[in-house]
């Protein structure tokens, strides 16, 4: 193990290790351990110019249900939901089928499209912001949901292909020649033989796709406009508009509108974390 | 491990029914037909879309009324327009500076890289700002460096120094908010840099100590080397998000002041898209520019991983 595991140390560098750590957690979350503190503070303290000093009350009760009670923020996270999961499914299903495609057969053309989508999943989202844009209105899906969801599938397959076909690469594939043997149909060797070996790579994607789509802010601002179908990053610009000068009220919103993501995380974290670090081990 | 090539590929017994055509080309046809519904998402949306913008950028063209060819104009126009250089400049400086996210994510997986009780807890917080949508961690960090009540210029404060308004002076702009961008990606980097210290031979390693190599010395020589993979993809996700630097741009200062924080994707969708003038031409343009910037680093990942496919 690099560095030297502390444990081989003298004991005053363990005390010092151990004591050293929660301070630089600290000083890495400070910005945020401000905002959560600004949450919970009462509209006075802002008034009084009480920002770092003990709070006068705590109201975090009464911010957090003027969140939830008092603005458009519950729709917003819903309408967050309602592209998020979609999109999931979408972009998931999309990518299993040509993960599968890619990984298991050998055609001339296949690394060229592998490597298509793997180009297209980096190119800048403003090449295709115009034409994008045009799209969606011509279909008559501008400031919908649907028009959201359909883009976010398109793209996230070129991530997800890369993903999946990396996965079914690394897969024993003397189990789809042995299922051929058999004279087993590749449809069924498709769905019986290598889907329920990936997964491990459907929960990783599905957190990773999760956390991508619910945090994306420039498709939000360029494909839907209101209350109606803006997701909750787009819809928190119009909230601070809101509540403008009420920091208690503002912290608090972006709290709610960043815990999604992060609670997802926390609970999927193994899978989450084996999902972002695909290919950082050989 | 390669997979067989359709001719040799071990076919059941070739009775009657078996050599029907569908029987004797199905391992030609089922990778196209499993490839069909996500090839035609990505091209309709993703690949098309690139080429069109190609065209759009030679039209001046409001988004609604009828496009008038005025080929090479809009990139005659942006040869003159100062703030298309300002924001190259700074899409430079966050290429640059964003690149600090490596060694500064290795340096805290070496930090976290020990086996003490509840480590793992201080893992999952240390990597936790990455989690947190760009918005949030752009509302974060005006209100860190808010003049009036910020964080950042109350610690000032105890060295004497401050207070600066990071947000509203040009000099400071592009920095404060390359900074605010760091967070996020340095805990990336960690997370990448600690999957692949697990993963280091402890064979080297003791092979290095026995040799006397220690501290730097063991780092550069033995553990970097086996860190080549995690780098390459941090390296990659690192250019990629710089590049796509936007939301903490647009939340946190909209371009501003004066227009000193634009990058080329932010000046972009400004002109296509704000108030002052719907100008998908020249909006197109520009991302026609930023396209082609990322084409070189596009190529170069492509290129790497073509060696790495060979190689297999």
């Amino acid at each position: 193990m690099f560095p030297t595991p502390i444990e081989k140390q003298p004991r005053g560098a363990q005390i010092a290790y151990q004591s050293l750590i929660p301070v630089a957690l600290i000083l890495w979350l400070l910005p945020l351990i401000a905002v959560a503190i600004f949450s919970i503070r009462p509209d006075a303290d802002f008034a009084n110019a009480n920002y770092w000093g003990w709070p006068s009350s705590f109201e975090g009760v009464a911010n957090y249900s003027k969140v939830f009670f008092e603005s458009d923020m519950p729709r917003y996270l819903l309408n967050s939901v309602f592209i998020t999961v979609p999109t999931v499914i979408g972009a998931v299903a999309l990518s299993c089928m040509t993960g599968f495609a890619l990984g298991v057969y050998k055609f001339r053309a296949n690394l060229w499209i592998f490597f298509l989508f793997v180009a297209g999943n980096f190119v800048p989202f403003q090449i295709l912001m115009v034409p994008v844009r045009d799209l969606t209105l011509d279909l008559g899906l501008y400031n919908t949901k649907t028009g959201l969801v359909l883009f976010h599938v398109a793209f996230q397959t070129g991530f997800c292909t890369l993903f999946m076909r990396n996965f079914i690469r690394a897969l024993p594939f003397e189990l789809i020649e042995a299922a051929r043997v058999e004279g087993v149909a590749e449809w069924r060797i498709f769905w019986f033989v290598v889907l329920p070996l990936m997964k491990p790579a459907i929960a990783a994607l599905a957190v990773l796709i999760f956390t991508f789509i619910w945090n994306d802010y420039f498709w939000a601002v360029v494909l839907t406009q209101g209350a109606e179908s803006q997701p909750v990053t787009a819809g928190i610009t119009s909230f601070n508009a809101q509540y403008r000068a009420a920091y208690h009220l503002m912290s608090a919103g972006s709290i709610v509108a960043a815990l999604p993501p992060v609670a997802m995380f926390f609970l999927m974290q193994r899978h989450f974390i084996a999902g972002l670090t695909l290919g950082a081990v050989k | 491990m390669a997979p067989l090539p359709p001719s040799t590929a071990p076919r059941p017994a070739p009775g009657p029914a078996r050599r029907s055509w569908w029987g004797r080309n199905q391992i030609a046809i089922t990778p196209w037909l499993f490839l069909a519904p996500g090839i035609l998402f990505f091209a309709v949306y993703v690949l098309i879309p690139v080429f069109q913008s190609f065209n759009v950028s030679l039209y001046d063209w409001d988004g609604l009324g009828a496009a008038e060819y005025v080929g090479l104009r809009n990139y005659e126009e942006m040869y003159y327009d100062d703030a298309f250089y300002t924001s190259l400049r700074n899409n430079l400086i966050w290429l640059v500076l964003y690149l600090l996210a490596i060694p500064m994510g290795l340096a805290i997986a070496l930090f976290l890289n020990q086996t003490v009780t509840g480590i793992r807890i201080y893992k999952s917080l240390f990597f936790f700002p990455f989690v947190i949508s760009q918005v949030v961690v752009g509302l974060v960090f005006s209100w860190f460096y808010d003049p009036s009540f910020g964080l950042l210029n109350v610690m000032l404060g105890w060295f004497g120094a401050g207070p600066i308004n990071v947000l509203g002076d040009e000099r400071w702009v592009t920095y404060g908010i390359i900074a605010a961008g760091l967070w996020p990606q340095t805990a990336y980097c960690m997370i990448l840099y600690l999957t692949g210290l697990n993963a280091v031979d402890p064979e080297q390693i003791e092979a290095g100590r026995l040799d006397n190599a220690k501290g730097f010395r063991m780092l550069w020589h033995i553990i970097l080397p086996q860190l080549r993979p995690a780098t390459f993809i941090a390296f990659v996700v690192t250019i990629i998000g710089a590049l796509r630097s936007f939301d903490l741009i647009s939340i946190m200062t909209a371009g501003g002041p004066f227009g000193e924080s634009r990058v080329l994707s932010f000046y972009m969708f400004e002109v296509a898209l704000s108030e002052y003038g719907f100008r998908m031409g020249y909006g197109a343009a520009i991302a026609v520019v930023l396209f082609l910037i990322m084409l070189c680093f596009i190529t170069y990942f492509l290129w790497s991983m073509y060696r790495e496919e060979r190689g297999r």
